[in-house]
């Protein structure tokens, strides 16, 4: 069993179609999305890269092909390295990648939020539902397309809509969205807040 | 034979000590001294919930002390924390399962108005899915907070017309 020190370029060698990816801090690559499963068996089986920390995707903007990226994260708890995968979904309306749970039973739930958030189906997945929102919900709220507000829609319970006239709506945003300030020393003024002081209800947003 | 009674006057040593009072006095007070409490808890405003539950704080000097984890069992719902459009549905059930008469409590920014959680995912108030009684700023309340609105929410129990409204129940 190879060490994992090596291990970068000992699976180029393994793997030839795989293309370095920029990264600032573990070594990462870019690898076709039919492969995927392949890869990550031989990283886990054959480098002792155990433990898939995260997986999670990017949505690279609705101009952009490949739009969608899925990425696995993984930790090596023996040795203590990390790895970084990234595999572009092949269609950019319809994003779909293998599943993992074969691998790593954890994957499931992880599957299912990057399903639920970047709507990227999960091939092979045995219970790929919604995870955080509701079933039902019609969008996937980390999409770029997708206002942090919110789109408004309807509840999930229509007994309930019915008796109250309750929808889900687009979340006031005057001056912005709350956010916190790190590294803040002064705790009242690292609060999160809405730090865009130029626009309130009075006064339209500056174009 | 027996003798008639006389007496026009009331006497305590035949009739025993009485109190005469309105109906709603009685029927607020008994209330109001009595509050049993839904613990709602959705996120970190549930553990000032709990700290005002506990020693340091006691909610029961003020008579809230029952909390009931079956909204059949509780006559005042204590929202504490953010409300996900998710559990909305959920949290109007519940409320919908209590006996009458019953109260709401807002605890905190998220559940009087959503809070920091401008977002697709967060309800922005709780007064829109259930009607709100007392609100309570802070993020989270202090447990003090939490007394001053039951505090509150008993004095609003004292000006309730009960005894007219049990009656046309």
């Amino acid at each position: 069993m190879p060490a994992s020190a090596d291990a970068p370029a000992a699976l180029k060698r393994t793997f030839p179609q795989l293309l370095d990816r920029p990264s600032l801090d573990h070594p990462a690559f870019t690898a076709p999305a039919a492969d995927v499963v392949g890869i990550l068996q031989h990283l886990r089986d054959g480098h002792r890269f155990d433990f898939l920390t995260d997986l999670t995707a990017i949505d690279n903007g609705e101009e952009a092909t490949p739009r969608f990226t899925g990425v696995y994260h993984l930790y090596s708890t023996t040795e203590h390295k990390y790895l970084r995968l990234a595999a572009n979904c092949p269609d950019d309306s319809e994003p779909s990648l293998p599943t993992v749970t074969a691998l790593w039973p954890g994957a499931n739930w992880l599957e299912r939020e990057v399903y639920d958030m970047f709507g990227i189906v999960f091939a092979g997945h045995p219970d790929l539902r919604r995870i955080l929102m509701w079933d039902g919900y019609p969008y996937h709220p980390l999409r770029k397309e997708f206002p942090l507000s919110g789109i408004e829609t309807t509840l999930p319970d229509l007994e309930v809509v019915a008796e109250t006239g309750t929808r889900v709506i687009a979340a006031p945003m005057v001056g912005g969205p709350f956010v916190a300030s790190s590294g803040e020393i002064n705790l009242t003024e690292a609060e999160p807040r809405a730090k865009d002081e130029s626009w309130n209800e009075q006064s339209e947003k500056p174009l | 034979m027996v003798s008639s009674n006389t007496e026009v006057a009331y006497n305590t040593k035949i009739e025993g000590d009485v109190v005469v009072t309105r109906a709603d006095a009685v029927i607020n007070w008994i209330r109001a001294n009595s509050v049993w409490p839904m613990p709602m808890g959705l996120a970190c405003c549930a553990i000032e919930l709990m700290a005002t539950a506990s020693s340091r704080f006691d909610i029961a000097r003020f008579g809230a002390e029952v909390f009931r984890f079956s909204p059949r069992q509780a006559d005042c719902m204590i929202v504490a924390g953010t409300v996900t459009y998710k559990m909305a549905p959920h949290l109007r059930r519940i409320y919908d399962q209590m006996a009458e008469p019953k109260w709401v409590i807002a605890m905190g920014a998220c559940a009087s108005s959503g809070g920091m959680y401008r977002s697709y995912a967060t309800l922005q108030g709780v007064d829109r899915i259930v009607p709100v009684d007392v609100y309570i700023s802070g993020c989270p309340p202090r447990p003090e907070a939490l007394l001053d609105a039951l505090i509150k929410l008993q004095s609003k129990m004292h000006q309730d017309r009960s005894a007219k409204r049990l009656m046309t129940a």
